[in-house]
């Protein structure tokens, strides 16, 4: 696409000191290249994270989230992806770093709850000895004590019967069992970053009640940050500090949760907070989705990515439709990217979205 | 095939509709093996003695602990894992032991959205070959072609038919569930067992699917057993819930029943830890916290499954087994102790829809 570069410069302070930021990610851009075209699936992202804060990402299936936190981990290194931008973490920049190094801060500097339980679980190998493994990578233990504490982990993520259950192969889980092994892999290290893919859904709530103590647990003991990406806003409200949209690749509004939740500038995120059903309201009969498709992310809409499907857009032509709106402070701490004038949205919110939520 | 092979659908709409699908002590047991002789150590009870009818048209959302058996409910509604006991009877026919080759008509009819969207699509096919398989493998013809249904099912569930020629890794979380979909509505079935639907969607898309789902019961009289863990979406979409514990169902009752006068503590205990997406209340939510362990589907705990976590559990918990007593019309739990019954059990009289277990 004919995008200036230049027109990125003004998303982030572009200095080139080291960041102060526990996780710091500047610009970064992840694109695949296709039979179709490019993918573009993190395309200018940027964000800072600090030890003991938790930053929940939300927005669109398929907007780039699980692509940014493989990227944050290295994961894309060695597949044609192609990674730009910066990714500090505790003062190193990981993008530029070589596999091999990224692959050693894996497990303790940071680990990651897989979306995909399978991805992380290697089919053949007993649930036990995965945990085991993980462990006394970055522990010098003997294979004993690594197998107790694999044993109190499985026992702490709600597994019945631990000991028992430890030599099981994954398919002999339930799809929750699964998730919560995996869970007990990435948090048997004491993680400083932990980056948590859904953790949560494949859980019925009581036991995800458990799980999000555990992550707090683990972040009031050892400072951890945690990002926790997720669908469902009503762990975001329960656990974020700080929420962050994520729309076609790019961030369109970030501030704390409570900010987000009882004052939302942007117009994809009121389309998010409409859409869900409320236990804590009444039953609608019908409930109301953001008009339109996903937007391609090979040819994404000029302009605002999502002026196609915006109520709004009128109010922001012809803006909307060339230029591509940067994220902007509205308010300390609360950055928006849409064209329209900060008090308009705010016009809107109060009279035309927050009445009907 | 030809569609004329399909069995006759009842015609007559007038007379009492039988159920289109009629469960009774639904049973699996897992085998634990150890040694070279596999010899049969144990078993894990993930399903045991379950009970329920689904009407034609309508929507049972199946709800409960992790691990408690609804996959393995579904599965077996779906022929798609042999019961260890019981019998399920769908449009009048027993199929709780047909073969492969006997069920194939029936495959047809009834449709399995999966739990997990990353191990359910063959990461070799295009997704164009996925959604297009019911087609072939029934041999149904389409009006435009297959190529043209499929790429209009891609658009139903919101994907784009862009799509079509490419491979499942390239797709999100969210949209190979979609995928999922797309080859359970293919045929058009009669009975949909949905595995956690829309657990992988965001909101908006969720509330699409959910949309589209609603709409397409409308349109065509389907019945759905949905499977998930977000009881906002259950109560929505739901026109009866089935609350599981460890392999039974503990309470089963229409939607509002169960969610405004739940009888069950387990079902109480399920309600009071939904996440609230309201900031405002984070702190001062009273939730009831389950102690101690789940228990074990190998070794279950004798009489009440639940007691061991019950904080209502008296001795009589721990020896008599609660039978499922209607308390409502239509609301049966399995508790000595309910919730919400101070009066004793519901005397059914003439308003009563489902006859209380003897
Ligand atoms: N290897 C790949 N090749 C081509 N496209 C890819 C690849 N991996 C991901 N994508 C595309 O990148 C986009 C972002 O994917 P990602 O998995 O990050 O979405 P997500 O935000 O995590 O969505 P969900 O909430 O559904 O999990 C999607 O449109 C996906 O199709
Ligand atoms: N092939 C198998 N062999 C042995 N045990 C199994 C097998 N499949 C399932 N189980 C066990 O049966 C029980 C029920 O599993 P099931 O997958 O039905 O649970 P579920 O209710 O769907 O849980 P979730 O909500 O986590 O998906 C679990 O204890 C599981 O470990
Ligand atoms: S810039 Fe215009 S189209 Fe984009 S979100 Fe704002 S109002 Fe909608
Ligand atoms: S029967 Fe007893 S232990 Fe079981 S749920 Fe009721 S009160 Fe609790
Ligand atoms: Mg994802
Ligand atoms: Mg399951």
């Amino acid at each position: 696409m004919n995008r200036p570069v230049e027109e990125w410069a003004s998303l982030v302070p572009m200095e080139d000191d080291a960041p102060t930021a526990f996780l710091d990610v500047r610009d970064l851009r992840i694109h695949f290249p296709t039979d179709d075209g490019l993918v573009k699936s993190v395309d200018g992202l940027s964000f800072t994270l600090e030890r003991g804060r938790t930053l929940g990402i939300v927005g669109e299936s398929g907007s780039g989230k699980s692509v940014t936190s493989l990227g944050i981990l290295g994961l894309h290194k060695g597949q044609h992806a192609r990674i730009s931008g910066q990714v500090w973490l505790d003062g190193e920049e990981l993008v530029g770093a070589s596999p091999e190094h990224v692959r050693r801060l894996r497990g303790k500097k940071m680990a990651m709850i897989f979306q995909d339980p399978l991805s992380a679980m290697h089919p053949f190998y007993k649930v036990g000895d995965q945990i085991v493994e993980a462990y006394r990578v970055h522990n010098e233990v003997s294979k004993k004590q690594a197998r107790k504490h694999a044993i109190d982990m499985l026992g702490r993520v709600g597994i019945p019967q631990p000991s028992e259950r430890v030599d099981d192969y994954p398919h002999q889980f339930s799809g929750g069992m699964r998730q919560r092994a995996m869970i007990a892999m990435a948090l048997s290290c004491d993680p400083e970053l932990l980056i948590a893919d859904e953790p949560t859904t494949a859980l019925d709530v009581t036991v995800q009640a458990q799980i999000l103590d555990l992550v707090r647990e683990l972040q009031s003991e050892f400072n951890s940050a945690v990002m926790v990406i997720t669908h469902d806003l009503g762990v975001v409200a329960e656990l974020a500090d700080d929420i962050l949209v994520m729309y076609a690749g790019k961030a369109v509004e970030q501030g704390s949760a409570r900010e987000l939740f009882t004052a939302a500038e942007h117009p994809y995120t009121w389309g998010l907070l409409s859409s869900m059903p409320r236990l804590d309201r009444d039953r609608q009969d019908r409930l109301v989705p953001i008009a339109g498709s996903p937007p391609s992310l090979i040819n994404v809409p000029e302009g605002c990515a999502f002026h196609p499907r915006c109520r709004f857009c009128e109010l922001s032509a012809p803006r909307s439709l060339t230029e591509v709106p940067v994220m902007t402070e509205t308010s300390p701490g609360h950055r928006v990217a849409c064209h329209l004038e900060p008090a308009e949205r705010r016009r809107l919110w109060a009279e035309e979205v927050q009445p009907l939520l | 095939m030809t569609i004329s092979d399909v069995s006759p659908r009842p015609a007559d709409a007038g007379a009492p509709r039988p159920p289109l699908l009629e469960v009774t002590g639904l049973t699996k047991h897992f085998p634990i093996t150890r040694g070279v002789l596999r010899r049969q150590i144990g078993a894990v009870k993930a399903v045991d003695g379950i009970d329920f009818t689904v009407a034609a048209g309508e929507t049972l959302g199946l709800v409960g602990e992790s691990g408690c058996g609804k996959t393995t409910t579904g599965r077996m509604l779906t022929r798609l894992e042999e019961p260890t006991g019981g019998r399920i009877v769908f449009d009048g026919r027993d199929i709780t032991h047909l073969s492969v080759a006997r069920m194939r008509p029936l495959r047809r009819d009834v449709q399995m959205v999966f739990q997990d969207p990353y191990s359910s699509l063959n990461p070799r096919h295009t997704v164009g070959t996925i959604v297009g398989a019911p087609y072939r493998l029934q041999s149904v013809k389409t009006e435009h072609g297959t190529k043209r249904a499929v790429q209009d099912l891609l658009e139903r569930v919101g994907l784009s038919p862009e799509h079509y020629n490419r491979y499942p890794h390239e797709f999100s979380g969210g949209q190979r569930q979609r995928i999922g979909i797309a080859r359970a509505l293919a045929l058009r079935p009669k009975l949909i067992v949905a595995d956690e639907p829309v657990s992988a969607l965001d909101v908006s898309i969720q509330a699409q699917v959910i949309n589209l789902l609603e709409d397409l019961q409308d349109e065509f009289g389907l019945t759905y057993v949905v499977i998930a863990h977000d009881l906002s979406v259950v109560r929505h979409i739901s026109d009866r819930v089935a609350v599981m514990y460890l392999g039974h169902i503990v309470e089963i009752g229409p939607r509002q029943a169960v969610y405004e006068k739940p009888q069950h503590p387990y079902t109480s205990a399920l309600l009071s830890a939904v996440p609230v997406p309201d900031v405002t209340r984070r702190d001062n939510r009273e939730r009831i916290r389950l102690q101690g362990d789940p228990p074990s589907p190998i070794d279950p705990p004798p009489a009440c499954p639940f007691h061991t976590r019950c904080w209502k559990a008296q001795e009589v918990c721990r020896t008599v087994t609660p039978p499922l007593v209607e308390f409502a019309p239509g609301q049966r739990a399995a508790c000595h102790f309910p919730e919400n019954a101070p009066d004793g059990p519901y005397e059914p009289g003439t308003d009563s829809i489902v006859a209380p277990a003897s």
